[in-house]
């Protein structure tokens, strides 16, 4: 009798299985990154609509900026590039080189900060507030500041979590798995770069 | 194995070359003269095409089960695509104003 309930309700989502062979830990961060997605969508629309939107859109970023804003891209891509040979040396159980590719990483994310606020002060000392700005819609500053400071915060968040996950990993307290995690958190802020690179720096270009 | 490695070496090697190639492409585009749009519309989908290769390989989501790929992909699809709607809405106004 007993035999027959079970048998009727087998099924993958029944418990004691794993239907997206995951640990909880990958699945949470891959629930956290879909809700932040639409955070950041959110926010990026804003700015494209109000840029869509206006004919008098501020044009403040020029070669330089621009040329900055692509080394910024670089920098995020190539640490995406070291974040996915962490992940594989931690695989191996290559513990010091994972620690290593992790460092490089952090290095990447932490000139892309430095490149950032250089960029984010040259802006404010031209006039550009949350406020205002010398050159027309005043909700350039505003919906400029939100988005980049919201990524920013990421990185500079990305930057904490990596550095612990490193020291974790060197002291043996941490494993395989959650290097892999944090590699999806880093993935993901390179991710959305992607989309605030254009939206932003080449929709704003000085042509 | 180690052929295995090199293999999967090689890929991801290529993968960072072609998201530094679309990159590349975009700061090209931007010195293009179009419309705002037109030009929205082109950068927005060399980014998907660079966010897809993020998700599917440095995210490693090619390689997960199926049942996660539809639980994710789909439903953060369809939102991102209902917030699409307001953009009609941005060029009527463009519209107006000129």
């Amino acid at each position: 009798m007993a035999e027959i309930v079970s048998d009727t309700r087998v099924s993958a989502w029944g418990g004691g299985e794993s239907p997206y062979a995951v640990s909880s830990n990958k699945l949470g961060m891959w629930l956290f990154l879909m809700s932040d997605t639409l955070t950041f969508t959110a926010f990026l629309i804003t700015y494209s609509y109000l840029r869509l939107a206006n004919v008098d859109w501020p044009r403040p970023f020029g070669g330089f900026s621009i040329l900055m804003a692509t080394v910024m891209t670089f920098c995020l891509l190539s640490s995406s590039l070291t974040m996915v040979l962490a992940v594989a040396a931690a695989k191996r159980q290559e513990i010091r080189q994972a620690v290593i590719w992790l460092i490089a990483t952090i290095g990447g994310g932490v000139l892309f900060m430095i490149l950032h606020v250089n960029e984010w002060l040259e802006l404010i000392h031209e006039g550009v507030t949350p406020f205002g700005n010398p050159w027309g819609v005043p909700l350039f500053g505003a919906s400029f500041f939100a988005l980049t400071g919201l990524h920013m915060t990421h990185v500079t968040g990305g930057v904490v979590y990596l550095a612990i996950v490193a020291y974790g990993l060197g002291k043996g307290k941490l494993g395989s798995d959650d290097v892999e995690v944090s590699g999806l958190y880093w993935h993901f802020v390179d991710l959305i770069w992607m989309f605030i690179f254009p939206m932003v720096y080449l929709l704003s270009n000085q042509m | 194995m180690s052929s295995d490695h090199d293999n999967n070496y090689r890929l991801i090697l290529m993968v960072w070359s072609s998201l530094l190639i679309l990159t590349g492409a975009e700061v090209l585009l931007a010195y293009q003269s179009m419309s705002v749009a037109v030009m929205l519309g082109l950068l927005l989908l060399l980014s998907f095409g660079k966010a897809g290769l993020i998700t599917a390989y440095f995210m490693h989501l090619r390689y997960e089960r199926l049942s996660l790929v539809l639980t994710i992909v789909p439903a953060v699809a369809f939102c991102i695509a209902m917030m699409f709607i307001v953009f009609p809405d941005g060029l009527r106004i463009l519209e107006f104003r000129q």
